[in-house]
């Protein structure tokens, strides 16, 4: 009851600035704001082409309705279920945050059920995004001009590239400046002078624009018939040595980013693998549930992010130490059911983890379902470092790679200067002289199985990042693991560091002559040759300890 | 290790006391008709099936509370292929020999269906496979009610093209029998369009693939070239993930590079953070979003027998729903449930679908279906912004290969025939 009424006020308040803005504009027509008012109805309930006649009315009414445009963009714009008042409504977690979209009153929080949003198709997004940057020219900071100047683009109208002219004079940011220049000489490529054309070429063959290349590669395209597109022979002279220019950079970026990659890809092996280092490397257990332990990490991320809803970047965080202490618990009970009474019978220490794996997986398909669950990833963790047209780097991946590193150097520490690390090397190396010593093996064992079985946790934190949540993960990877391992040499950290970045590499420079699925056999191949010429890895365990 | 292997052997004669005595339960007597249902409960397709199970059995309550089929009340017998494609033929024989079931309501990968087709049609059994799949095939015994590629792939693209105006093409799709033949016809028709090789490149990328980042790199600079490109997915549920994760990542959106999924619906959204996925697009013969009373109260009954108001529907749901009903209308119209009476009586049986229109079964075993295109939202939804004006009648023999083109597959007389050659008059023997 109160709500309406508060409502019902609110329409009234609209009603009045909509008479105040009249009186302002009284020499205007008194059509335009009908007009506006068709195009506020239109956009609530019109058609698709309904709308986008809607959108172009209101950015014909100029910067005022900027806000509406900009939250239909981000899907924030909705009516009311009750009387259809179109508001904006911030997401809050429990429901939205509702203001009034013209009179900006704000209405309070409401329950999501509560309102209708208004939905958008692919192309009417485009022709948004265009009249929002169209608005936005005139924007305080650079950044949005920037975003303004690139989504215009390609555009022919004359009325945008009457905008962008004005605007040229006025811009103080050189970025911003030099984007619409580069929009004006692209315009100059195509024009009927001489001159001007061989200049605009001159002039962008030092942009690292995608836009270019498309435009130059057009110049020195043959039609069917074999004859030249471009009949003028200097133009195409000029676009060629340019593009010999542009190329060569094309080709150096493009191998940095085939580098990334391999990288990127190698820090996920590496974070897989390296837990396995440990109970397989170290201790010699074939651990087959290891990945179902990193499967165990990612499920914490996800029920971490249902914990603490409202703060996705802070519940991924705590999500590290949380996994890790999960699947080192899970690990240590692994160990100390079952895998202390198989040592040294690998066969059947194999088969016993691997039905450990099955019964992890199942029971996570009985209590999370089989279904994959949604694992949030936080701002700074998506979209990429765009350091020109023809290199970005994703964040995600960015922050695997350190992550990775971190943990690796962070598990050297472990082993080489903390008492548990010395106490781990010493059973690995001669486990009857350690027991000799007075260290307590068992005790031993369960500890490193079980900083193993934590740090696959964590890898399964960053994996929640990249790939589905859901009870197949680890299966996914397993196999992997065992690969670095192996082929970095069984007992050494480093190799397992190094064998994954080549692996990843390697992977990513045949990736595209090969393709996906022929790359991987030919770098399993690979290493099954590796294997038969140098048994114990890359670096193998010397020493008297590594013969026995 | 003597203690242990005594104690083990012990463990395992009690499962397998119980494994007999639960099998024995579920033998009952014969005043019931048997229903089979055969989806994988475990292993990596249980992500999908187990939603068909449910919709089975939802089916199936529902039909007994109508008072059964022929005076008979109808039972379920669910069995649990586990994934394991060879487990889904052995699990079929059991079903028809063992369990003597009157029909087979299951499977999801074409692998599967190819698995189980030598059982049945041996056995002279009734399989109703519910999922879209690459056609050229037409069994005595198998009904095909999800989409040929004709009602999914062809209009899809037809879409793309003239809608949205594409000039250049990603084939992209997962390393298996159903990718590969979409993305031939696909690539066969696009060509027959004008389209160039050189607009044209095609991907094929492992089982559950998850590092995208050259691939999207790739599609990146293809897309790039200045004319308006689309990818054409048939990539399988879980390497869909981490693909439109990186897609996100990279700044391709869908308003640059839209891609089209023949595989994701509702229920795979149900598991993704859909940011980034918002405004790519996917074809179907059903969405959830769809206004229509019928569905409506379909997803309901399915929220109610499901007790979770947040479950999803989707369009196998929808394939298993019209098979459902039309094999119980067949079963009536025969008045037995014998295979051989039944194949007769279905074709032509229409039973109105939940999206508006009426779904036939035609000589070919397929049925009539509408094709829609949604954008996908920020709720998991498929919001509708293309659909056809008229239902689409499944073609199991495409006519954009040049080797399916003059074949057609008709189980009326006098051609009564899965693979009739239009050409040489000549039925070519196989029995698919």
């Amino acid at each position: 009851m109160k709500a309406n009424l508060i409502k019902g006020s609110c329409q009234v308040i609209a009603v009045f600035m909509l008479l105040f803005s009249l009186a302002i504009h009284g020499d205007q027509d008194v059509s335009a704001q009908s007009s506006l008012q068709t195009a506020i109805t239109n956009l609530k309930q019109g058609s698709m082409a309904e709308r986008e006649q809607a959108i172009n009315q209101l950015a014909e009414n100029g910067s005022a309705s900027l806000a509406i445009l900009q939250a239909l963009l981000d899907g924030q714009l909705f009516t009311l279920k009750t009387d259809m008042t179109l508001v904006i409504g911030v997401d809050n977690n429990q429901g939205y945050d509702v203001r009034d979209a013209l009179t900006g009153t704000a209405l309070g929080a409401m329950d999501r059920g509560a309102v209708n949003k208004i939905n958008l198709t692919n192309k009417l997004r485009v022709s948004l995004r265009r009249t929002i940057g169209q608005l936005q020219l005139t924007v305080e900071d650079p950044a949005i001009r920037l975003a303004a100047v690139k989504a215009m683009g390609n555009e022919d109208d004359e009325s945008v590239l009457a905008l962008l002219k004005a605007r040229l004079d006025l811009e103080k940011d050189a970025t911003v400046k030099q984007a619409i220049q580069v929009v004006f000489l692209l315009k100059d490529m195509n024009s009927s002078d001489k001159s001007l054309r061989v200049n605009a070429i001159e002039a962008l063959k030092n942009q690292n624009s995608l836009d270019v290349v498309n435009r130059l590669n057009a110049m020195v395209e043959k039609d069917e018939a074999g004859n030249f597109i471009e009949t003028d022979a200097d133009i195409r002279n000029a676009a060629k040595a340019a593009l010999i220019n542009i190329n060569t950079r094309l080709q150096l970026y493009s191998s940095a980013e085939t580098v990334f990659f391999g990288l990127s890809l190698g820090a996920v092996l590496v974070l897989a693998a390296i837990g396995l280092a440990i109970t397989f490397g170290v201790m010699g257990v074939i651990n087959m549930a290891h990945g179902e332990l990193m499967m165990l990490g990612a499920y914490t991320t996800y029920v971490m992010q249902q914990l603490l809803p409202n703060h996705l970047g802070v519940s991924v965080l705590l999500s590290i130490p949380v996994a890790f202490v999960i699947s080192a618990l899970v690990g240590i009970a692994i160990e100390r059911g079952i895998i202390r009474f198989l040592y040294g019978r690998p066969l059947e220490t194999l088969l016993a983890t691997f039905g450990v794996s099955l019964i992890l997986q199942q029971s996570v398909r009985s209590i999370f379902s089989p279904l994959n669950r949604s694992v949030a990833t936080p701002e700074w963790m998506s979209g990429s470092w765009q350091v020109n047209d023809f290199l970005s780097l994703t964040w995600n991946r960015f922050y695997i790679l350190v992550f990775c590193l971190m943990v690796f150097l962070l598990l050297l520490q472990i082993l080489k200067r903390t008492r548990l690390g010395l106490e781990v090397r010493a059973v690995a190396q001669n486990r009857n002289m350690a027991k000799a010593m007075g260290i307590p093996t068992s005790w031993v064992d369960a500890m490193t199985f079980g900083l193993g079985s934590g740090i696959a946790g964590v890898a399964g934190v960053a994996l929640s990042q990249i790939t589905n949540v859901g009870p197949n993960l680890g299966q996914a990877y397993i196999v992997d693991s065992f690969m670095v391992v192996v082929f970095g040499g069984v007992g050494n950290l480093w190799g397992t560091l190094v064998a994954g970045f080549i692996l990843g590499i390697a992977n990513k420079f045949l990736e595209p002559f090969a393709g996906a699925v022929l790359a991987k056999i030919l770098v399993l191949i690979f290493i099954i040759l590796f294997i038969q010429k140098r048994p114990r890895g890359l670096f193998p365990q010397k020493g008297r300890a590594a013969d026995s | 290790m003597n203690r242990i292997s005594t104690k083990l052997r012990k463990l395992s004669i009690v499962a397998m006391v119980a494994a007999l005595t639960l099998a024995a339960g579920t033998v009952r007597a014969e005043d019931t008709i048997k229903v089979g249902v055969l989806h994988s409960l475990s292993g990596t397709m249980a992500i999908s099936e187990t939603t068909l199970k449910d919709t089975m059995l939802m089916l199936i309550d529902e039909q007994n509370k109508k008072g059964g089929l022929l005076g008979k009340k109808l039972e379920a017998v669910v069995v649990d292929p586990a994934s394991n494609w060879p487990l889904f033929a052995e699990k079929a024989r059991e079903l028809l020999t063992k369990d003597k079931v009157s029909a087979i309501f299951g499977c999801w990968t074409s692998v599967s269906r190819k698995s189980v087709l030598p059982v049945i049609e041996e056995l002279n059994g009734l399989l109703f496979y519910p999922v879209q799949y690459e056609g050229e095939e037409s069994s005595k015994n198998v009904f095909y009610t999800g989409a040929a590629p004709n009602q999914q792939a062809i209009p899809a693209v037809d879409y793309l093209m003239n809608d949205l105006k594409v000039k250049r093409w990603v084939l992209a799709g997962t390393d298996y029998v159903y990718p590969r033949t979409t993305n031939k016809i696909l690539e066969a028709y696009l060509k027959s369009k004008g389209v160039a090789s050189k607009d044209i490149m095609i991907n094929y990328t492992p089982f559950g693939h998850s590092d995208w980042q050259s691939i999207v790199a790739d599609i990146k600079k293809f897309g790039s070239a200045g004319k308006k490109t689309a990818v054409v997915s048939t990539i399988n549920g879980d390497a869909n993930i981490p693909f439109y994760k990186e897609l996100g990542n990279q700044g391709v959106s869908a308003e640059k590079i839209p891609v089209i999924a023949f595989s994701v619906g509702e229920e795979e959204l149900s598991g993704m953070d859909t940011k980034p996925l918002v405004g790519h697009l996917a074809a179907w013969n059903y969405f959830m979003s769809v206004d229509s009373t019928k569905n409506a109260a379909f997803i309901e009954k399915w929220h109610e027998y499901t007790k979770n108001p947040k479950r999803t529907t989707n369009d196998p749901m929808e394939a298993h729903y019209i098979g459902f009903n039309m094999w119980v209308k067949a079963v009536e119209k025969a008045g037995t449930t014998d295979p051989d009476a039944v194949q007769k009586a279905i074709i032509g049986v229409d039973y109105p679908n939940l999206t508006g229109g009426t779904a036939k079964m035609l000589p070919n075993h397929h049925i009539s279906k509408p094709v829609l295109i949604g954008e996908i939202q920020d709720d998991g939804q498929l919001m509708t912004v293309w659909q056809t004006n008229t239902l689409v009648d499944g073609d199991a023999w495409s006519d954009f290969l040049p080797e399916s083109k003059p074949i057609i597959a008709d189980w009326t007389s006098p051609i009564n025939c899965g693979n009739y050659n239009t050409k040489t008059k000549k039925c070519s023997g196989q029995k698919y």
